[in-house]
């Protein structure tokens, strides 16, 4: 991926030779400032908006504005929590993006391998169709997509939101990449041993593959969790919103109720920031993650 | 990545056959069999639905009852549509600012961010990693939150600063420019992290001997980085352009393209006229001219990246 096509020129030689040591503090303070004034510009928007979920009401509007709430309160989450469903809202979400995590993770798999460790016309052709997905996302197609969902009697139901969100180019692309780097002697062996060809894949090829499961997990629970144009093709009946759904509705409305907003938005980062701390190394790794992209 | 990944084991791909050849009648099925479910759902969700969008297009389809076919009608009724060119001209601007800003943005931290010369740089790495886990709408909201024109904490410091508030929400420039700005936001967390294993990737000892040359810190980033991260600098300019001519759910939550349809994106007017006014064969015809403007980004950059490389 980083070859060098140019070489570098060499520059006019400047002369100008500090020790070391001064160089270094003189380099590190400027740099180190910069990166942490980004850092604040990032954090910024996020902290503010935690900060006024905390707010009462009257305290949201009221100048001149204070970064911490001056008398903190959790009426909105209460006030999310009771009259907007928000349990509901989330319980459908988590289902959603429990069960199609578990089902792409497999199906990506067992993809991957196929394409990775065989050696088929059709299995190569298949491969740039998959890539190909990329260039046509479901953003592009929303009314024929509609069309297909409505004419399998997928409308409104969890299996609209679930079945055709499995198929993922990223997350076949990360397995066939993680499967081509696998020796296939492994596989010959375990040929030779009398293995059959599903039993080799999920006896030994799967489970050697746990660090691409962990990490296309994460991304897909992300995905779905996030997601906003499938629920709202597939979901009309107000009983089955997604979270998103449900907080752009509130967004959407006449008057912005924004106790209530802000709450539930809140509320609805949570089990991405959770699964975050605990599976970081996972999401941050950058070796997997070059490349990828949904 | 992708394609550089294909592109390499096509060149490879012949050694390969030939050893593999001997085993190819014996195992046939078992990679239909393994790969099935996901073939199922290519036709099912890609093709199915791609080739009824290509024939509505050319018909007068309103989402239900039957159909007619109506020509080009849909295609010459679009080119002469004030709306339609609004919406497409006012994405390729939001692509044209926000894409150099997330490419800027982006290479700058990962390469603070991989510096000696930066203290604290793990705290800081999950600061700029968080906007990740925030999806579209929420992104919107907090953006949406901070930019509030009579009550938003942007316009608040520009008052105390004595001037007038600015119409964020009202005017659509100003309107225009935060979507650029929360779109980046939301954008760099990843764009950051792909250039992060490219930056690790450059030979130490180009820095070296450039340093012993005499080379200060901008000729090398300029002469030694730049040219070293090219591929990867290719993949992030072709993955922001596509994903900013697909911006949708973000400003749904941030100003729903207003104000008025100033700032309505080509997937928001396909969504409007295809489900909002019913016009399913009109909206196709839209989808399939952004499908060929995806494709033409694409090739272009493939293009350029080729000669580049040659």
């Amino acid at each position: 991926m980083s070859t060098v096509t140019t070489t570098p020129e060499a520059p006019k030689a400047s002369g100008s030779r500090r020790p070391r040591r001064t160089r270094e503090v003189a380099s590190t303070v400027p740099m180190s400032t910069f990166l942490w004034a980004l850092a604040a510009l990032y954090a910024f928007p996020v902290v503010w908006f935690l900060m006024s979920a905390f707010k009462p009401g009257s305290e949201l509007f009221r100048y001149p504005l204070t970064i911490l709430p001056e008398d903190p309160t959790t009426a909105g989450f209460e006030l999310a929590w009771d009259r907007f469903d928000f349990f509901l809202y989330f319980s459908n979400t988590l289902a959603v993006a429990v069960t199609t995590t578990v089902l792409t993770v497999m199906a990506s798999a067992m993809t991957g391998y196929a394409l990775a460790k065989y050696e088929y016309r059709w299995v190569k052709v298949f491969f740039v169709c998959i890539l190909a997905t990329t260039m046509l996302p479901t953003e592009v197609i929303l009314s024929p997509t509609f069309v297909v969902i409505r004419d399998l009697g997928m409308y409104n139901t969890l299996a609209g939101l679930v079945v055709p969100s499995i198929l993922t180019a990223t997350g076949v692309f990360m397995f066939r990449q993680f499967f081509v780097s696998i020796p296939d002697d492994i596989i010959e062996a375990a040929r030779i041993d009398g293995a059959r060809e599903i039993g080799i894949f999920f006896r030994i090829m799967l489970p050697m593959s746990r660090p691409i499961i962990m990490t296309l997990a994460i991304f897909s629970f992300q995905w779905r969790w996030n997601d906003y144009i499938w629920p709202l093709i597939v979901v009309g009946d107000e009983r089955k919103f997604t979270l998103q759904i449900a907080l752009r509705s509130i967004v959407g409305a006449e008057n912005i109720d924004w106790p209530l907003l802000l709450a539930a938005s809140t509320m609805s980062i949570v089990p991405l920031v959770l699964i975050y701390v605990v599976f970081q190394k996972y999401v941050m790794n950058e070796d997997l993650n070059a490349g990828l992209k949904d | 990545m992708a394609i550089t990944a294909t592109e390499n084991e096509r060149r490879t791909a012949p050694r390969q056959r030939r050893g593999a050849a001997p085993r190819r009648v014996s195992y046939r099925s078992a990679p239909l069999a393994l790969a099935g479910v996901n073939i199922v759902l290519f036709g099912v969700f890609f093709v199915w639905p791609g080739s009824l969008g290509l024939i509505y297009s050319f018909t007068d389809y309103t989402g239900i009852g039957t159909f007619e076919f109506i020509g080009l009608e849909n295609y010459r009724n679009l080119f002469g549509d004030p709306t339609f060119y609004q919406a497409l001209t006012r994405t390729l601007l939001f692509a044209a600012l926000s894409v150099p800003l997330m490419y800027v943005m982006s290479l700058t931290i990962a390469s603070l961010l991989v510096s000696n010369y930066t203290k604290g740089k793990a705290a800081a790495k999950i600061i700029f990693f968080f906007p990740w886990l925030i999806s579209p709408i929420v992104a919107g909201v907090i953006w949406r939150w901070m930019f509030g024109e009579s009550f938003g904490f942007v316009n608040y410091v520009v008052t105390r600063l004595g001037a007038d508030p600015l119409a964020w929400q009202t005017d659509p420039d100003l309107a225009l420019m935060v979507v650029v700005m929360a779109g980046t936001w939301g954008g760099t967390a990843f764009n950051m992290l792909i250039f992060i294993a490219a930056l690790k990737n450059v030979p130490r000892p180009y820095y070296e001997a450039a340093e012993i040359d005499g080379a200060n810190a901008w000729q090398r980033f300029r002469h030694i980085t730049l040219p070293s991260i090219a591929p990867t600098s290719f993949l992030v300019i072709l993955l922001s352009s596509l994903g900013a001519m697909k911006e949708f759910a973000m400003v749904q939550a941030l100003n729903g393209g207003g104000p008025g349809t100033s700032n309505t994106f080509i997937i928001q007017y396909i969504y409007e006229t295809g489900f909002g006014q019913a016009k399913v064969g009109y909206a196709s015809a839209v989808s399939m001219i952004l499908l060929v403007i995806l494709l033409s980004i694409a090739l272009l950059q493939m293009w350029v990246n080729r000669r580049r490389a040659a």
